[in-house]
């Protein structure tokens, strides 16, 4: 144990303040992302709303497809598969490829959180609020969905630190991220070992705050909305 | 569009092969490590409701651990990380202990989840009868609380199947691996937008049925409860 | 006059089942009317077909003399959609068995919320109206709790403050007290009997027979979707003249 913590000797100083910083740039890919993805997964919960027999089978073939298939695909068509088959013009640089594939596919498993989180709501609270003489577009705005996302805050606090860690991915398409610095720290020292248990410990760190930020959200919610 | 169509059928034979015998071992990889996940999770849950701290804050510290950080990292841990040390493991292996560990967090909080349902009155109504808290475990709490975790248990197994992409940077020869490999060794980067297309097909080929079991296992729990 | 509640040929089907198989019945203004039956007997979805919860497969409904739920399109009616109902539904009170009320407002907010957003009051003219409601059921010095904390019978209570706010012209009470504890039922009777002394029009679903006998005008006995009697409580309930109208009553006296 203290022969290997004897590795970190040489790397320590810069190490730390090299993944400290491209830990700033996981969190900040994380945070653009996660603010896309929301955009995508309201849009995609409300749409139903209207109605529209094709728009709702889009969404759902939307839902449907991202949901069931790898985030590292969705990275891969973006940056990879566009450029080669001759889309210059839809060629991105590697963040915002990243950007777009967390977001476009966390945005179905968001849309989802949303959707199930409206429909639990108990019926009774449409009925009332429509029998008070309130258009759907009112009961919706001043009762289902002030509860809604009540219910939500957890499930979406989860996805975040699930967001989080597939930003690691993001390394595979040289997003500039902290997995990426790491694997080159790695490579430069021939100290896999270290360089990864440390960027794990930064990822840990990361993830900490969120992970308690769920719990606290779990209890919390847990007690709200009981009614007669 | 054309194009696609005809370079497709030029192809077929070359990619089709390809990326069904990586779709196998990407199918066996998820199923080593779910089983790895189903039998170290057991252990990860009963370690978390044990009366022990000492056993029950080491597996509190594991299951946040594996959560808090991405499995690349785990897997790059044990691939690069434990060669480095000297223990070596081919990719497949890796990839099976390394999601395998990363499941066992997960799989043990689903456990646990499920013990924990099960109405306190129960598992007094058992101990009154005269069961030892093992039989009443037995006999009592597992069997109903199977039936709850079955459908998490289902969605934790989609979540294994979209994960086993990752060790693809670890080399391992399953879909997308493959795929990459398929399009630079024939130089068919024109079509390689529809080749991962293809891919996600195959990926939806396996989790879409998954899901349906999830949806059919709970409307059963509902019925059941 | 003209009868405020018009109710011709009402019918309603779920899939193959047939709910309501042709009910008419006409509601003066300041009338209280009772309904009672077995549990399938169509009462609650009768009640729900007027502020138009459910849409009727057939028949008419009419408000003050005017046809409500449905409009005219190419000489076809057709049903109107939530958005249209909004406005007819505003004049109808509704009080649900299972109370319903916004667990995120507290109990001013509930009353006030309406007469706000649907009737466009300002935030103060709101909240007065809806604290006289709440004076008038009882519960002022509960305004700002939350429904979690509330006694069943006092949510109810506030549930019709809550449609009492919008001044509606009809009060639907669809099984008010089912779903309370039989301690608290009185509470909330106390407060429909204001009601009905103050000479609102009054249609309740219930099973409180010696409570309809007290305040009722009229009583309609259903069954499977029809009416099978109405009159007077004192002729229904001492006197009943079909066959299944005694049937119901024993069962339901002997409780």
């Amino acid at each position: 144990m203290i022969d290997f913590l004897r590795g970190y000797e040489d790397y320590l100083g810069g190490w730390l303040w090299e993944m400290g910083i491209a830990s700033l740039a996981t969190l900040q890919l994380m945070f653009v992302s996660f603010w896309l993805a929301c955009a995508i997964g309201m849009v995609a919960a409300l749409i139903p709303m209207a109605r529209i027999k094709a728009l709702n089978l889009l969404v759902k073939l939307y839902i449907g497809f991202f949901r069931g298939v790898p985030v590292l695909v969705i990275l891969y068509w973006i940056y990879f598969a566009l450029p080669e088959m001759g889309y210059e013009v839809l060629v991105v640089s590697s963040y915002t490829a990243a950007i777009l594939g967390l977001g476009i596919h966390g945005g179905a498993f968001l849309a989802e959180i949303f959707r199930s989180g409206i429909e639990s709501l108990h019926k009774g609270q449409m009925e009332a609020a429509l029998s008070l003489g309130m258009t759907p577009a009112k009961a919706m705005a001043y009762i289902v969905l002030p509860q809604a996302i009540r219910v939500v805050l957890p499930p979406i606090a989860n996805f975040a630190v699930g967001l989080l860690k597939e930003t690691a991915l993001c390394s595979i398409i040289a997003a500039p991220e902290l997995m990426l610095r790491a694997k080159d720290l790695a490579s430069s020292s021939f100290l896999p070992m270290h360089a990864f248990v440390m960027a794990a410990v930064f990822y840990y760190i990361m993830s900490f705050p969120l992970m308690r930020a769920v719990e606290y959200l779990e209890v919390k919610m847990g007690k709200g909305l009981r009614t007669g | 569009m054309p194009e696609f169509w005809i370079k497709m059928w030029e192809w077929w034979p070359e990619i089709f092969p390809v990326l069904l015998r990586a779709t196998a071992m990407t199918v066996q990889v998820m199923i080593g490590a779910l089983i790895v996940a189903l039998i170290l999770g057991m252990a990860v849950a009963l370690m978390r409701i044990s009366k022990f701290k000492l056993l029950r804050y080491p597996a509190l510290f594991y299951t946040d651990v594996m959560r808090g950080t991405p499995a690349l990292v785990q897997i790059f841990i044990i691939y690069f990380g434990l060669s480095d040390l000297g223990i070596e493991f081919d990719p497949v292996s890796a990839a099976i202990i390394g999601l395998g560990m990363n499941g066992a967090a997960y799989v043990g909080e689903i456990y646990r989840a499920g013990i924990e349902a099960i109405h306190r009155g129960q598992v007094e109504a058992a101990l009154s009868l005269g069961m030892t808290p093992a039989r009443a475990m037995r006999y009592i709490i597992l069997p109903q609380a199977l039936r709850l975790m079955l459908p998490p248990l289902c969605n934790y197994a989609i979540l294994l199947v979209k994960d086993t992409a990752i060790i693809s940077t670890i080399a391992a020869p399953e879909i997308m691996f493959e795929a990459r490999r398929l399009v630079q060794a024939t130089f068919m980067y024109s079509i390689s937008g529809q080749i991962y297309l293809l891919c996600a097909g195959f990926y939806l080929a396996l989790t879409l049925p998954l899901s349906q079991v999830a949806k059919r296992l709970e409307k059963a729990k509902e019925r059941w409860r | 006059m003209k009868p405020l509640l018009r109710i011709v040929d009402l019918h309603k089907s779920f899939g193959t089942l047939e709910v309501l198989a042709g009910i008419s019945i006409d509601v003066e203004r300041g009338e209280k009317l009772s309904i009672i039956g077995p549990s399938g007997s169509g009462k609650t979805t009768l009640l729900r077909c007027i502020n138009y919860l459910e849409k009727p497969t057939a028949g008419r409904i009419y408000v003050d003399d005017k046809l409500i739920g449905e409009k005219q399109v190419n000489g076809k009616f057709v049903h109107l959609s939530d958005r249209e109902l909004a406005k007819e539904r505003a004049e109808i009170g509704f009080v649900f068995q299972r109370f319903n009320l916004f667990p995120h407002l507290t109990a001013l907010d509930n009353v006030s919320v309406a007469p706000r957003r649907v009737l466009g009051l300002e935030k103060r003219d709101a909240e007065e109206r809806a604290l006289a409601m709440l004076e008038k059921v009882g519960l002022a010095h509960k305004a700002g709790e939350y429904p979690e904390r509330l006694s069943g019978g006092q949510q109810q209570r506030v549930a019709i403050a809550r449609v009492l706010v919008m001044q509606p012209k009809l009060i639907l009470l669809d099984e008010a007290t089912s779903a309370l504890d039989p301690e608290l039922i009185g509470e909330v009777l106390k407060v429909i009997r204001e009601l009905a002394e103050e000479g609102r029009t009054m249609i309740m679903v219930t099973h409180e027979i010696p409570f309809a006998e007290e305040i009722s005008d009229r009583v309609i006995f259903m069954d499977d979707g029809k009416i099978v009697e109405e009159g007077p409580p004192h002729e229904i309930f001492a006197n009943p003249t079909h066959q299944r109208t005694r049937e119901f009553l024993r069962q339901i006296i002997d409780r």
